[in-house]
């Protein structure tokens, strides 16, 4: 879960890194409450979670509070890379003399982590390290030692960070690691690490990933997902413990097994091609077991979005055998049926695997008119990115 | 011979006495696999029926070594519990520990892998969030459905677990000698490179499939190995060529950041590396099935 740079500023001061004062706004008012409490003179800051927002006119200066009311409603509804802004960061300003750049994330590649760090920041890192790559250390982190002073020392010196600024830059890299540690994150990024006037240093933005499949070890973390900014389907689906991803297309996607969900997928756009582009609506992995109150949840999931016109269920019968998929599905759809639901698009269900014969048989003896089957994934693909496209 | 998995293998369940663990334990059991013991601090010296077999429990993984010479953990613990249990398997020193648990968080494998290589790497470690590895006819450890096929002369690598019985599935009546589930996470113990050198030295596996998704770049890097070390005929898949970026596809680490991760980049490192790489399961399947043809 990627946090917003309001959040991750949280963050930051509550594992005791020097942030700058600052609070959050969803409307001009608010921003301009806020700016009067900091003092006037402000950063109008665009809260999206992509990158490039800078360049795209949503970090303002704001002279006093009635400025940081204008610029909050300049840039509150913006439209940046395809993210609405819905709030704005409000911070101190700072007079900036020399800008870093300091993360820790995930090295996958390396089985551990890895620190990145330089005295050139304020960029891209990544056009550094092409053009400048002496200046940027990259020095991996055994997970179970961590950073010490020692080790925070010798990231200092490899990113080339100026004397002055040394022990700060140390403290720092010892608590940033902390904070990725504690807080069981991804990526914690602060670009830029500034020196200010005063010659201190502080971290200027704060970038930072969770983990959530550590979610059970911090209650805390629920609370800092933007539900407003969620789809409401998917939010629906995870309500009911779904793994569903919503897409643009036409043709409702169930499956088992996350890999054999991506490749139908995959199978469905290369069907639709031949069918005017017609392209998976959504990513649904109802998981191995499958019975058939995950089956109905799932169709209940995928057909109440407006834009599906047909929906291929495509299972391999591995642990769980067919046949008792096949009962899910026919029980599924007397569950909706019961729940008030009318279905009225096109199923078409690919079994195959585990007790297949048994599977179809029970299909074909329900012998409901908006079910059909055809027995291979290519085949099945096909029939419903047809059906979608008839159904458009 | 097959990799790492053999009919002599001794296999314990971490987690047997759990509702995932038991259930699977009958299935491993029902393969065939030599399962000789459980381990449960709170139920050690008891044992557990699995229809008529008495599979005794222990109290620890060192205890259940040297009381029955185990040389295989397959592991169905808790997530917030894995950690501990893949340590106390690497502790006592058991060579393949199979970490089956889907949810991990990533510092506490990260952790577990780092305590591993500082040991010295005794342990070969598989997922987690994998199904297993299964060498049909001979052993199971793990979740692999054992009757999809039978056993013959093709390798299996894959993150997916859906995937590898899928294609098991499809090319059933040529057999597998080992099919191995590497797992969905950002960070795993065995990758594909480890697989592809193993079927690559084993003389019963003829030619190898390997199936990749989106995320990361372990299959670039296995492609770089393809070309410098396999002289065995590889057959690819890739899953995800329609996944959004930055959208994370039911595997924890199957998401594409940025212009990382993509499937496209996938399939030309590996065609680069001289694997055919087919467009859907199927298709992979048949391209296999040329390759067999010809042996």
């Amino acid at each position: 879960m990627d946090l917003y740079e309001y959040q991750g500023r949280d963050v930051f001061e509550k594992h005791g890194l020097p942030v700058l004062a600052g609070g959050v706004a969803e409307t001009p008012e608010e921003a301009r409450a806020i700016a009067e409490r900091l003092g006037g003179r402000v950063v109008v800051k665009a809260q999206v979670k992509v990158g490039g927002r800078g360049k795209a006119g949503g970090v303002k200066l704001a002279a006093d509070a009635t400025e940081a009311y204008d610029r909050a409603n300049d840039i509150l509804g913006m439209d940046i890379k395809g993210h609405t802004v819905h709030k704005v960061m409000l911070a101190e300003t700072a007079d900036i003399v020399e800008e870093y750049y300091f993360s820790y994330l995930l090295d996958r590649a390396n089985r551990t982590f890895l620190c990145i760090a330089s005295v050139a920041g304020g960029m891209e890192i990544e056009t550094v390290a092409e053009t400048d790559p002496e200046k940027v250390a990259k020095i991996a982190i055994d997970a179970n030692r961590g950073v010490d002073e020692a080790l925070a020392r010798e990231i200092v010196t490899a990113g080339h960070f100026p004397a002055e600024v040394a022990d700060q830059v140390v403290d720092i890299a010892i608590k940033l690691w902390q904070t990725f540690r504690a807080e069981d994150a991804t990526l914690v990024e602060v670009n830029p690490l500034a020196k200010i006037s005063s010659g201190k240093v502080l971290c200027l933005d704060a970038k930072v990933t969770l983990d959530e499949n550590a979610g059970f070890r911090h209650a805390d973390h629920e609370a800092l997902e933007d539900k407003a900014a969620v789809d409401p389907l998917e939010q629906a689906a995870k309500a009911k413990d779904l793994n569903y991803v919503k897409l643009d297309g036409e043709v409702g996607i169930i499956g088992n097994g996350a890999g054999l969900v991506m490749s139908t997928l995959d199978v469905v756009a290369y069907a639709g091609e031949q069918f005017g582009g017609v392209k998976p609506a959504n990513f649904l992995d109802i998981g191995g077991g499958a019975s058939a109150e995950v089956m109905a949840n799932g169709l209940e999931i995928v057909l109440s979005d407006p834009a599906v016109k047909s929906v291929f269920v495509n299972v391999f019968g591995g642990i769980t055998a067919c046949d008792a998929v096949a009962n899910g599905i026919v029980q599924a759809l007397a569950m909706l049926e019961g729940r008030g639901e009318t279905v009225t698009k096109p199923l078409v269900v690919r079994l195959d695997g585990n007790n297949a014969e048994a599977g179809r048989a029970i299909l074909d003896s329900a012998n409901n008119p908006l079910v059909q089957r055809v027995d291979t994934m290519d085949g099945a693909a096909e029939r419903a990115a047809e059906l979608a496209a008839a159904g458009k | 011979m097959a990799i790492w998995l053999t009919k002599d293998s001794k296999v314990i369940v971490q987690g047997m006495t759990g509702s995932e663990g038991s259930k699977h334990t009958r299935r491993m059991l029902a393969a065939g696999t030599q399962i000789v013991g459980g381990v449960n601090p709170r139920k050690a010296g008891t044992s557990v029926d699995f229809d008529g077999t008495e599979v005794p429990v222990f109290g620890s993984v060192a205890d259940a070594m040297k009381e029955t010479g185990a040389d295989v953990t397959v592991i169905f613990v808790p997530p917030a519990y894995t950690k501990d249990a893949v340590v106390e398997a690497i502790d006592a020193g058991i060579g393949l520990a199979v970490v089956i648990t889907e949810g991990v968080p990533v510092h506490d494998t990260a952790a577990f892998w780092a305590h591993a290589v500082e040991t010295g790497n005794k342990t070969r470690i598989i997922g987690p969030n994998c199904p297993g590895v299964a060498s049909p006819g001979a052993s199971n450890a793990g979740i692999i459905p054992a009757d999809i096929a039978g056993s013959g002369r093709i390798g299996l690598v894959s993150k997916s677990g859906t995937l590898t019985y899928q294609l098991m599935y499809e090319l059933r009546d040529i057999g597998f000698s080992t099919a191995v589930g590497i797992g969905g996470d950002p960070i795993i113990g065995t990758t594909h490179i480890d697989a592809l050198a193993a079927f690559q030295d084993d003389p019963e596996t003829e030619a190898i499939v390997m199936i990749g998704e989106i995320g990361g770049d372990a299959e670039e890097r296995a492609a770089e190995f393809i070309k410098a070390h396999v002289t065995k005929p590889v057959v690819g898949y890739i899953a995800g060529f329609t996944a959004p970026p930055g959208k994370t596809m039911g595997h924890a680490g199957a998401i594409i950041s940025g212009s990382s991760g993509t499937a496209d980049a996938k399939k030309a490192a590996l065609e680069a590396a001289g694997v055919k790489v087919g467009k859907t399961p199927s298709e992979t399947a048949r391209l296999m099935r040329e390759v067999m043809s010809g042996r």
